[in-house]
């Protein structure tokens, strides 16, 4: 079978879940074409050439796809579908917006946020907030898949390079339009490929703490920030922190809980992390039962400690 | 945007699921989670829709709300509570068989045909099958502009700007009418009902009609093959204090 991989990436670099998204493609078996859609995308599309197993590149480069809308994006993927076997994207806010598009318009269900492959038509995908995994079928011809990036590491890059070709947007009106973004920066690793993550809720309490407390631990871990939905709604966090069902997925080697109780929709984010460790003053806090270390206290004196006897 | 000019209809589709609150439990033949004597409720992205939707008929900018559930006798629960809620018309497409988004973004359709909507509102995602689907598959169907994800909405004179949650902060996007938006958690929080509303709603229309007159195939696409529990993680230890925990994470060499 060939495989379509659709590309994440914000304008500049390619996405690591991209990376991800290839192993994912690599376990599906086959040929691999990644599609990097864009404007501007050559420095991407050579990028994505050197991911290995990566058999070609497809670049299309259009202004109409500078911010990865769904409605071209989607055209294209419909219009190259045709010579594939699958059409596949990571799971992340852009995969998640297009390719249910891209499933309604070829007339297959997609399978969503797959975590495990099987074989090249049966999966394994999180339901319930990750407190069940199905194992499902797909009898479509066309296979049209996102990928949690979470559950599969990345393969590696700067490989051989793989050959890299042009294809076209479809001339078409598109109706939605951009208007303007607000991107967060920081300096800190990302959320989803850090190997350490440290998380606030909303035992935090303000917007300040996050930086007076938690960001010292962070800085001396070199890890991502992450948060919970009551810290992000306290407006304690900006929104691309929230961890859970309805916010990233991560699993780091190591994920720091502070201040956060560990409600499911919360557990569902992180619960795959290799060492989790909760600092909490509530001993009977849910987030203990998943917690392999835990630390029960005042958190405004505990991560101090914390920083301090990390030296 | 002033009164005559006002949308004039928005559709809400909401499904019903287990209620958020409920741990979910496999069943031990592996064929599905139980569901029976577990509290079912409004999906809570679908609620977050029916406050949005019926909070721009409240500023004038939309006529008629209008919802529709896809599934047996007793979704209907969830439509009367959207119609305390402030919706003024509900439809029940009713089936007893699992519908999968595909099937479930054509049904919708179906009553997008006869409501002819300005504006459709779904949650991004039910929370039961996760799936992040439905709203993008009736937008390419209707071949309509799409905003995934919302967490803010301004009506304008005949378009919406949303401003939609994105991996790397916010995105906004102006989309003509008639469009799709799907809901994030932070657009609003939903409303409580009043008691008097809630009777109210027990008299407000409500259609029922079954899944075999829309015409459309409900044939399954994916089997599901077994449901099983996720692994269960290890219990750990509490740590007697910072030097103690400090020392577990090197020995687990993880620092
Ligand atoms: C549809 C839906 C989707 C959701 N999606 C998500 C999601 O993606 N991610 C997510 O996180 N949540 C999500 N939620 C919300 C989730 O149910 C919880 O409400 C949320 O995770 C709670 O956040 P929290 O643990 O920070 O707050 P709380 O539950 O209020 O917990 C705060 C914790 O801090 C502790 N604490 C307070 N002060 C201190 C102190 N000084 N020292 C030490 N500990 C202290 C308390 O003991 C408590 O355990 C979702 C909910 C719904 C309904
Ligand atoms: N059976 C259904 N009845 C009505 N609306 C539905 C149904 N299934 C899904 N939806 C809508 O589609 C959204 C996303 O669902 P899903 O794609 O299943 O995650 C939900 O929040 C609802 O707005």
């Amino acid at each position: 079978m060939t495989i379509l991989l659709l590309a994440d990436h914000d304008g500049q670099t390619l996405g690591e879940a991209t990376a991800r998204a290839v192993s994912a493609a690599r376990d599906m078996g086959g040929v691999i074409h990644v599609l990097v859609a864009g404007e501007n995308v050559g420095s991407i599309a050579r990028a994505a050439a050197t991911v290995s197993g990566v058999d070609k590149v497809l670049v299309a480069d259009d202004p109409a796809l500078a911010h990865l809308l769904a409605e071209p994006v989607a055209e294209l993927l419909v219009t190259l579908s045709v010579d594939y076997a699958a059409v596949i994207a990571p799971a992340t806010s852009v995969g998640k917006d297009i390719l249910p598009r891209v499933a309604a318009r070829r007339d297959v269900m997609q399978v969503s946020d797959i975590t495990r492959v099987i074989a090249a038509d049966t999966f394994e995908r999180p339901v319930y907030a990750g407190n069940a995994i199905e194992t499902v079928q797909s009898t479509d011809e066309l296979k049209v898949i996102t990928i949690r990036s979470s559950a599969f590491d990345a393969a590696p890059q700067g490989g051989e390079s793989a050959p890299v070709e042009s294809v076209s947007l479809p001339a078409k009106e598109w109706k939605a339009r951009f208007e303007s973004e607000a991107l967060t920066k920081s300096e800190r690793p990302e959320l989803t490929s850090a190997r350490i993550v440290v998380s606030g809720g909303r035992g935090l309490g303000s917007a300040q703490a996050f930086e007076t407390v938690l960001a010292p631990l962070a800085e001396h871990l070199h890890a991502a920030i992450g948060a919970s939905r009551a810290a992000v709604d306290a407006n304690y966090a900006p929104n691309d922190l929230q961890v859970g069902q309805t916010g990233k997925i991560v699993a780091p080697e190591l994920y720091i809980a502070v201040g956060i109780s560990g409600a499911i929709q919360h557990l569902a984010g992180m619960k795959d992390s290799k060492v989790i460790v909760a600092i909490n003053k509530d001993p009977d806090a849910p987030i203990f039962q998943v917690a392999d270390f835990g630390l029960v206290g005042d958190l405004f004196t505990i991560v101090p400690e914390l920083v301090q006897a990390l030296g | 945007m002033t009164g005559h000019d006002a949308m004039k209809k928005i559709l809400v589709p909401i499904k019903m699921v287990l209620d958020a609150n409920m741990r979910p439990r496999v069943k031990a033949d592996g064929s599905g989670v139980d569901l029976s004597g577990m509290k079912l409720s409004i999906n809570p992205f679908c609620e977050i829709a029916v406050e949005e939707a019926v909070r721009l008929k409240e500023k004038g900018l939309a006529e008629e709300v209008v919802v529709v559930s896809i599934g047996p006798a007793k979704v209907q629960d969830i439509l009367r509570q959207a119609m305390a809620m402030g919706a003024d018309r509900a439809r029940l497409i009713e089936t007893d068989q699992p519908v999968e988004p595909l099937a479930a973004a054509k049904l919708i359709r179906t009553a997008v045909a006869e409501e002819t909507p300005d504006l459709v509102i779904l949650g991004k995602q039910a929370v039961d099958d996760d799936c992040n689907q439905t709203g993008q598959m009736l937008a390419a169907l209707l071949d309509w502009p799409q905003a995934t994800f919302a967490s803010a909405l301004h009506v304008e004179a005949d378009s919406v700007k949303v401003t939609r949650e994105v991996d790397g902060g916010h995105q906004t996007l102006v989309l003509p009418l008639p469009a799709v938006v799907t809901t994030d958690l932070r657009l609003n929080e939903p409303r409580h009902c009043a008691l008097p509303n809630i009777m109210k709603a027990r008299k407000k229309p409500l259609d029922v009609r079954p899944v075999a007159e829309c015409g459309v195939d409900m044939a399954a696409h994916l089997n599901v093959l077994s449901v099983r529990p996720p692994e269960a993680r290890k219990a750990g230890r509490c740590a007697a204090n910072v030097n103690e925990l400090v020392g577990d994470l090197h020995a687990a060499g993880v620092i």
